[in-house]
C-alpha cells in the first residue's frame, strides 16, 4: 500500500491552545443557537435559561479570542487577520476557511456580547448604573432581541462548524482526506452545548423540569447526529484509517462508548443522572478534539531515512 | 516590473551530499543554528539536519535505500527546498496575505507580516514550511530574493559544486532538464524522470527536479494538490448540517411562544 500524499506534510503544531478553542468556540455557538430558539420558542419560565445561554456564548466568544491570539507566536499581530498590515484596507479571502472564520468569530462576539448585555439588563435591572443609559437600554426592546438573535445564530452554527472545515482545507493527514469533520464538530458543538446549558441551568436552579428535559432532548438528538457524522469521518478515510488503529482508536473508541454512547444511555435511564451524563459529553467533546488534532500532528514522512526494498 | 519567470532546476543524480547549499543558505539569510549549535545526531541517518523548515530552508535529503539481507544498496540524495508553484497552497490560504508573489513568479514569506498562524505549514503539500524560532513566524525558502533583485544567483546555487541545482529562467531550465533525462536514458538510467516540470502539477513547479526513482522514495507527493479542493464539499456537508441542527433544536426546545412577547 503507497503512503498517501497527505503523509508528505508537515504538522501545524496546533495543540492545546487551539483544541480549547474548537472546544469553547463550539460550546459558544451551539448555546446561543439555543438561547435564540428558546427565545423564540420557549417558555416564560425558560427565560433565565436564555440569559444563561447568552452569557456562556458571550464568555466563551472572548475566551476563543484570547486562545487564538495567545497561541500565535506573534500575538501582537493578531489584527494583520483582518487588516492588511501594509495597507491598511480590510484583509479577507473568502476561499480561505481561518480567513473567514476570523471574521465570523469577530462578528459572533459582537452579537454575543449584544446579547450578554441585553441578558444582563434584565438580569440586574437598573442597580449598575450604565446599564440604564439609553443605548443599553435598546437592547431589551423586543424586536433588538429578535434581531439579535437572528443573525447571533447565524455565526453561531458557522462559528460551530467552520474549524472542521478548516482543518479539512489543509493538506495534512486524517484532516484533508475527510469532507465530514465540519459536520462532526459541528454536532459535537450541539452536544457540547447543551450539556453545557443543562449542567448550568441545574446547578444554578434555573429552570424546571420541562425546560432541562427539553434541552436533553436536543442534546439526544445531537449526539446521534454526531455519531453519524463521525462514522462517516471513519469511513471516508481510505488507507489513512490505519493511522487510528493504534492508541489514537482506543482513545477514539473511550470518546464513542463515554462521550457518546454512555451520556444516551445515562439520559434515557432517568432524570438523575442528567449531570453526569453531561459532563461525560463535555469531556468527550474535548477528547474528540484533541484526539482528531494530535492524531493527525504525529504523521509526518517528509525527513531523510533509510529504506528496504 | 515583471520579469520572466525565475526558478531552480534540481539534478538529484549529480548531488553528492555535501550540503554546501545547506551551509550557503543558513549563512547567506542569516539563520541560527539548530539546538543553539550543538551538535545533534539523527542516531538513524548520516543526514543530521532531517528536513526541511523554519530555519533550514536548503536540506539535502539523504535516502538511503538498501535491500533486505543488505548486500545491496544505493544512497539518493536530493536537495530539497520550497517548490515555488506556480498554484501554491501556502499562498492560497495565508489569512494575513504575508505570501506573496513576486516579480520572478516565486513565491515569499514576509517576514513583517506573518503572525505566526501556521496554516500554511498544514497547506503546504511538500512540507517545507515551518516556525522559525528567532523571528516566531512561518519561513522557507525565499529563493534569494534579495539576491534576485540586485541581479546575483541564490546563495545555494552558486555554492552548488556539481551543479546540481541550477538557477536560471523556467524556459531555458526545462530545456536543459529535458535534453539531461534523454542523456540519462541513452546511458541506461530509465528510471530517470522529471518532477514537477509540467504545468499538471499545481500550474507547474518553479523548482522542479529529475529524479531517478518514484517520487514517494524522494518523499514527494505523486499528486501533490492545493488545499481549497475540499472547500466545497466540506462546507456544504456542515451547512447541511447546520440545518439539521436548527431543525432539531426547533423540534426539541419548542413549547409556545412565549406569553410576554404575544
Amino acid at each position: 500500500m503507497p503512503v498517501p500524499d497527505t503523509f508528505y506534510t508537515a504538522s501545524p503544531h496546533w495543540t492545546w491552545y487551539i483544541i480549547l478553542y474548537f472546544f469553547v468556540g463550539g460550546i459558544a455557538g451551539g448555546c446561543f443557537l439555543l438561547s435564540a430558539l428558546l427565545h423564540f420558542f420557549g417558555r416564560p419560565e425558560d427565560r433565565r435559561v436564555v440569559r444563561a445561554g447568552f452569557y456562556v456564548a458571550g464568555l466563551g466568544a472572548m475566551v476563543s479570542g484570547l486562545l487564538l491570539t495567545v497561541d500565535l507566536p506573534r500575538p501582537e499581530r493578531f489584527w494583520h487577520m483582518m487588516i492588511q498590515s501594509h495597507t491598511g484596507y480590510p484583509m479577507f479571502k473568502s476561499w480561505s476557511p481561518m480567513s473567514v472564520g476570523v471574521w465570523g468569530l469577530l462578528l459572533f462576539g459582537l452579537f454575543a456580547f449584544l446579547a450578554a448585555v441585553g441578558a444582563l439588563v434584565e438580569d440586574v435591572g437598573p442597580i449598575w448604573k450604565p446599564l440604564t443609559w439609553a443605548p443599553v437600554r435598546v437592547l431589551t426592546r423586543a424586536r433588538v432581541q429578535d434581531l439579535i438573535a437572528v443573525i447571533g445564530s447565524f455565526f453561531g452554527l458557522f462559528l460551530a462548524g467552520y474549524t472542521g472545515v478548516l482543518l479539512s482545507v489543509t493538506n495534512r493527514p486524517l484532516w484533508a482526506e475527510s469532507p465530514f469533520l465540519g459536520l462532526l464538530f459541528l454536532a459535537s458543538a450541539a452536544s457540547t452545548a447543551a450539556a453545557t446549558l443543562i449542567l448550568v441551568a441545574i446547578r444554578r436552579r434555573l429552570a424546571d423540569g420541562d425546560a432541562i428535559e427539553r434541552l436533553a432532548r436536543f442534546d439526544r438528538g445531537a449526539l446521534a447526529l454526531e455519531l453519524l457524522a463521525l462514522l462517516l469521518f471513519l469511513a471516508s478515510l481510505g488507507p489513512t484509517f490505519k493511522v487510528l488503529l493504534g492508541w489514537w482508536g482506543v482513545l477514539l473508541a473511550v470518546v464513542v462508548s463515554g462521550g457518546i454512547v454512555a451520556p444516551l444511555l445515562l439520559e434515557r435511564a432517568g432524570r438523575s443522572n442528567l449531570p453526569r451524563a453531561a459532563t461525560l459529553v463535555l469531556v468527550g467533546g474535548l477528547l474528540l478534539r484533541a484526539v482528531v488534532i494530535l492524531s493527525s500532528n504525529t504523521i509526518s514522512a517528509i525527513g531523510s531515512g533509510v529504506t528496504v526494498r | 516590473m515583471s520579469h520572466e519567470p525565475m526558478g531552480f532546476f534540481t539534478d538529484t543524480t549529480v548531488c553528492i551530499g555535501c550540503k554546501a547549499c545547506e551551509v550557503a543558505c543558513k549563512e547567506w539569510n542569516q539563520l541560527p543554528a539548530a539546538h543553539g549549535g550543538r551538535g545533534v545526531l539523527s542516531g538513524d541517518s548520516y543526514d543530521n539536519t532531517r528536513r526541511l523548515d523554519g530555519i533550514h530552508w536548503r536540506h539535502v535529503k539523504f535516502i538511503e535505500q538498501f535491500s533486505e539481507d543488505r548486500t545491496d544498496g544505493r544512497w539518493l540524495m536530493m536537495s530539497d527546498v520550497c517548490k515555488h508553484c506556480v498554484r501554491a497552497a501556502c499562498l492560497e490560504v495565508c489569512p494575513t496575505g504575508a505570501i506573496i508573489r513576486t516579480e520572478f513568479d516565486t513565491v515569499v514569506i514576509q517576514a513583517d507580516v506573518c503572525n505566526g498562524c501556521r496554516l500554511c505549514i498544514a497547506a503546504c503539500p511538500f512540507g517545507v514550511i515551518d516556525i522559525n524560532p528567532a523571528s516566531g513566524t512561518a519561513q522557507k525558502c525565499t529563493l534569494c530574493y534579495d539576491r534576485l533583485q540586485a541581479g546575483m544567483v541564490p546563495a545555494c546555487a552558486q555554492a552548488c559544486p556539481t551543479q546540481s541545482i541550477q538557477f536560471g529562467p523556467i524556459r531555458e531550465l526545462k530545456q536543459k532538464a529535458e535534453a539531461r533525462v534523454r542523456q540519462l536514458h541513452v546511458l541506461g538510467e530509465s528510471r530517470a524522470r522529471l518532477y514537477g516540470a509540467d504545468e499538471e502539477m499545481l500550474g507547474g513547479l518553479n523548482s522542479f527536479y529529475l529524479i531517478a526513482d518514484e517520487p514517494e522514495v524522494y518523499g514527494l507527493p505523486r499528486d501533490p494538490r492545493l488545499p481549497t479542493r475540499n472547500l466545497f464539499r466540506s462546507a456544504l456537508f456542515s451547512t447541511v448540517g447546520a440545518a439539521v441542527i436548527a431543525l432539531l433544536g426547533l423540534v426539541s426546545l419548542r413549547k409556545r411562544r412565549m406569553d410576554a412577547r404575544a
